[in-house]
């Protein structure tokens, strides 16, 4: 397959210090994106391994394939792990998934865990939605909005942008900054009315990063407006795949007046992350340990 | 938690927000509006809350602001069913 260089990158990483033989409860999270799909198993709730790859056509195998691809060479099969929660677009299509939850209550799970209790608002850029989400400290949602109607504030906006330019994905952050003013945003979000302004300023004679500037802070500026509604609180995190791209987050920021919470983890494993916590306390809640 | 349905397009933002703190599952709403936009089910964001909850059913979330018209003050309605029926005042439009 030829390099999908206006996608994220397949990512795989495992603990060097766990020993899952040791763990009492192994659970694992899947989150079946749009776009990328996501596997996270945590032993005893530290998280022992992860795999994040490409969703394709077919959400099933999808999953599948995420599951192997965290699994391989941790010696775990998926016998061992005592329960599955699936998560996202193609949660009701898992399996070998004992329950699927929302991706609204794993991200926000998710975002506990890797940010830390302190975090209150999260923003989740996926592939094809957005959505804005207020927690309390130990993760459980408050006040949600999710935008899945309108590509706008996407990563599909950014691919397109990536492909219209010929970027790849993890240089268009960089690349947005290298401009000598910031532009005026583009004025349309709509991704495709932003693509045909975007053509036609590189037909004016705009170079690449002044578009992807302008592209940025438009994209900036509409998920601002959805975090308004549901009004932000600090700490604040974004997870999803735009959270790697500092063009969109630093706008984000500035816009805000507020700093992001830097991450520790792949912000794409977020939601799979939130799936493994939740299965951790599903099957502590079955075995009467809380 | 408030739990905001709906989506924000060119045209502007139309959001459907239930308090699911306030909501007791009544189901008063659901039959209150007469173009079926609520059901009754399992909090789908909250895996531990055990009464049910209202939503927005799935087939409403993304033509909300076209379910919802009929019933708005352009449409000559001076309120709307939904949060008439709603005792505990868990219902609210953003538009």
């Amino acid at each position: 397959m030829a390099t999908e260089y206006w996608r994220w990158p397949e990512s795989r990483w495992t603990s060097p210090e766990i020993d899952w033989k040791a763990g009492r409860i192994v659970t694992a999270g899947i989150d079946v994106g749009s776009v990328s799909s996501q596997a996270v198993v945590m032993v005893d709730g530290a998280l022992f391994c992860y795999g994040s790859l490409r969703t394709g056509s077919n959400s099933p195998e999808s999953a599948q394939r995420a599951m192997d691809f965290a699994l391989a060479e941790t010696g775990l099969v998926l016998a061992d792990i005592h329960y599955i929660v699936g998560t996202g677009y193609g949660r009701v299509n898992i399996s070998f998934a004992q329950r699927a939850l929302t991706e609204i209550a794993c991200h926000a799970r998710g975002a506990n865990f890797m940010y830390g209790p302190t975090v209150k608002t999260i923003l989740d850029m996926g592939g094809q939605d957005c959505k804005a989400i207020r927690c309390d400290a130990k993760g459980k949602v408050t006040n949600f909005l999710m935008n899945d109607k309108c590509a706008a504030g996407t990563g599909r906006g950014m691919e397109v942008f990536a492909d219209l330019l010929s970027v790849p994905i993890a240089d268009m952050g960089r690349m947005s900054f290298e401009v000598e003013a910031e532009p005026e945003p583009v004025s349309s979000t709509c991704v495709v009315f932003a693509k045909s302004e975007a053509v036609g300023l590189l037909r004016k004679g705009w170079p690449k990063e002044k578009v992807l500037a302008a592209y940025s802070s438009a994209m900036a500026h509409r998920v601002v407006e959805l975090l308004q509604r549901i009004q932000v609180e600090e700490d604040f995190a974004v997870t999803g795949g735009i959270a790697k791209n500092e063009g969109v987050v630093k706008r984000i920021e500035k816009e805000l007046k507020i700093k992001a919470l830097e991450p520790k983890f792949d912000t794409q494993i977020a939601g799979a992350l939130g799936g493994a916590l939740f299965a951790k306390a599903l099957v502590e809640k079955d075995r009467g340990l809380r | 938690m408030l739990a905001h349905y709906g989506y924000k397009d060119g045209s502007g933002e139309y959001f459907i927000v239930v308090d699911t703190d306030k909501c007791d599952g009544c189901g008063r709403c659901v039959s209150a509006c007469p173009y079926g936009v609520f059901e009754i089910g399992e909090d789908e964001n909250d895996p531990f809350r055990e009464t049910v909850v209202v939503k927005v059913s799935e087939s409403h979330r993304k033509k909300i602001k076209y379910s919802c018209a009929p019933c708005k003050p352009v449409s000559g309605k001076k309120s709307l069913p939904c949060l008439e029926s709603c005792a505990p005042g868990a219902i609210g439009h953003s538009w």
